[in-house]
């Protein structure tokens, strides 16, 4: 039945896509927290932060962006979990279907959706003043990243939707996600903090992904930051995918 | 056993950990036929119907459906039945029509609009066809359910429970669909706790009772089984529930 996988996968992908233009809240959620954020570090603590860098906005969008991701896959999680508890899942996996494709359709709507969040905040954030100098291939370099990000957070997301017991459960797993980039260089330098919080700032995933895309935007040579920025994003990319579709064989057996 | 069983158990054995929930199933069940499962809440009913439309793997025992091995051969089991499981399994964010397009696409058939309005048709949901399913009554929820089903004709069709939760009316339009669908060759595995139900549809009726069936007959055949020194006594007839009782021993 695999003849049927990106045919299946595509309109399965045109179902989920319809839920998420019916809900449009869920992507105004997703984007709301990371703006919140944003207007909250700008405009309140900004004054007091002292960056090395012109401009806060400019500083603080990397990291805003990890966030908004971080918080849009909480999402995935739930519909996932709402068809698992729904019997649609057993209903689709009962047919002459290939049976992934249930799967991909919810990596890619994830992918969809919060690209849809991501360009939500960058429009804000232009609004308050981000400025990026970076070319065509800089913003491609950008996108790239932030879609690894998105889709090693995507299948770590599918996990809990697999096998929660509750909404709440399906969506807790994010909240330590959405708390690495505040131990990280996302808001300010990781040489203001002390030893053991500096020292575990500077190897988290978070604090490389953001000095590559700063560097990015701000149109300077990216250093070894991006190389370790792609590890961990593949690394964790892998590693969650193989933990997804593991939980995954368990559940259709 | 026959060959040509549309579905085919024989020492069927299941375990959720240390629960014994299926301890050696053994049935078949003729093509066209309606064939009721009963058994009361928790008997196992549902993990029978997992076992056979290949969502589920037995830790014993052997099954076949429509001439396909439930283990070996997947694929074509999937591809010759249909699953209405215990709970209506609908896209609440989807329209009634939208539901049946999607499932006559993943079914790869061709004309999916014409084959959706057709049964919106049917079943009596052309007026609620553009509403969102979250709208819908729990009866016209199910109607769509079994609708659903229905696409690509499938040899064979599993109902988990189709009336449970339904109110009276809805009830009985759930069991015009299914003496419908009997009526045009297809075979139905109906599993329910309610003995008037089986009583109403089947054509036999196997009790599944500590992960065994206890009886399985025709109702004449089951009715047959109550001592008849109770005949004399009662002037109705006896009803399933009587003889269900009197199998099961009551405390
Ligand atoms: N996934 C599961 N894990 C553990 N126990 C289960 C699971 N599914 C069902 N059971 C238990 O197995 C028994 C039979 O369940 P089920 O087949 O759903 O019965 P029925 O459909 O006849 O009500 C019940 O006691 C139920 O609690
Ligand atoms: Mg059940």
């Amino acid at each position: 039945m695999t003849t049927h996988f990106f045919g299946d996968t595509a309109v399965l992908l045109g179902r989920s896509l319809r839920h998420i233009a019916r809900s449009l809240d869920t992507i105004i959620t997703t984007a709301i927290m990371p703006i919140a954020f944003m207007l909250l570090f700008v405009y309140v603590f900004g004054g007091a932060i002292n960056s090395g860098s012109d401009s806060y906005v400019s500083y603080l969008l990397p990291g805003i962006l990890l966030i908004t991701i971080a918080s849009g896959i909480s999402y995935t999680a739930y519909r996932l979990f709402l068809d698992m508890k729904s019997g649609i899942f057993e209903r689709f996996q009962s047919m002459p279907i290939a049976r992934s494709s249930v799967l991909w359709a919810h990596v890619l709507t994830s992918l969809v959706a919060n690209l849809v969040s991501l360009v939500v905040v960058v429009l804000v954030a232009l609004l308050m003043g981000f400025r990026s100098g970076a070319g065509v291939l800089a913003w491609l370099a950008v996108a790239g990243i932030l879609i690894l990000f998105t889709l090693a957070l995507t299948w770590i997301a599918v996990i809990p939707g697999l096998t929660a017991k509750s909404v709440d459960g399906a969506s807790a797993f994010s909240y330590p996600l959405l708390f690495l980039p505040f131990i990280s260089s996302a808001f300010v330098p990781t040489a203001t903090m002390p030893g053991p919080v500096r020292a575990f700032a500077e190897n988290q995933p978070v604090t490389s992904i953001v000095n590559a895309i700063r560097d990015l935007f701000t149109g300077q040579p990216v250093g070894a930051d991006i190389w370790t920025a792609l590890a961990w994003c593949v690394g964790i990319l892998v590693v969650a995918y193989f933990f997804a579709m593991a939980t995954y064989r368990r559940k259709i057996s | 056993m026959s060959t040509d069983a549309a579905i085919q158990v024989r020492g069927l054995q299941k375990s959720y950990k240390k629960l014994e929930v299926l301890r050696g199933v053994d049935f078949e069940v003729a093509p066209g036929s309606i064939f009721a499962l009963l058994g009361s809440n928790g008997a196992g009913k549902t993990t029978v119907v997992k076992i056979l439309s290949t969502l589920l793997k037995a830790d014993a025992g052997e099954a076949s459906v429509n001439g396909f091995d439930v283990v070996a051969q997947p694929a074509e089991v999937r591809q010759s039945i249909s699953l209405t499981g215990q709970f209506a399994a609908v896209d609440e964010m989807l329209s009634g029509r939208e539901n049946l397009v999607l499932v006559a696409k993943l079914r790869h058939l061709k004309g999916a609009g014409a084959i959706a309005d057709g049964l919106l048709d049917r079943f009596a949901l052309t007026d609620a066809a553009a509403r969102k399913v979250s709208t819908y009554s729990g009866g016209m929820r199910r109607r769509l359910d079994i609708a659903m089903s229905l696409i690509g004709n499938p040899p064979l069709i599993f109902l988990d429970e189709p009336t449970t939760g339904l109110d009276p009316e809805a009830r009985l339009e759930v069991w015009d669909a299914v003496r419908e669908l009997a009526a045009r060759g297809t075979t139905v595995l109906l599993t329910t706790q309610y003995l008037d139900e089986a009583e109403q549809l089947a054509d036999r009726i196997a009790i599944l009772h500590e992960g065994r069936i206890i009886v399985n007959g025709t109702l004449a055949e089951l009715k047959r089984m109550l001592p008849p020194a109770e005949v004399e006594y009662i002037e109705k007839q006896p009803t399933l529930e009587d003889v269900f009782l009197a199998i099961v021993g009551h405390e």
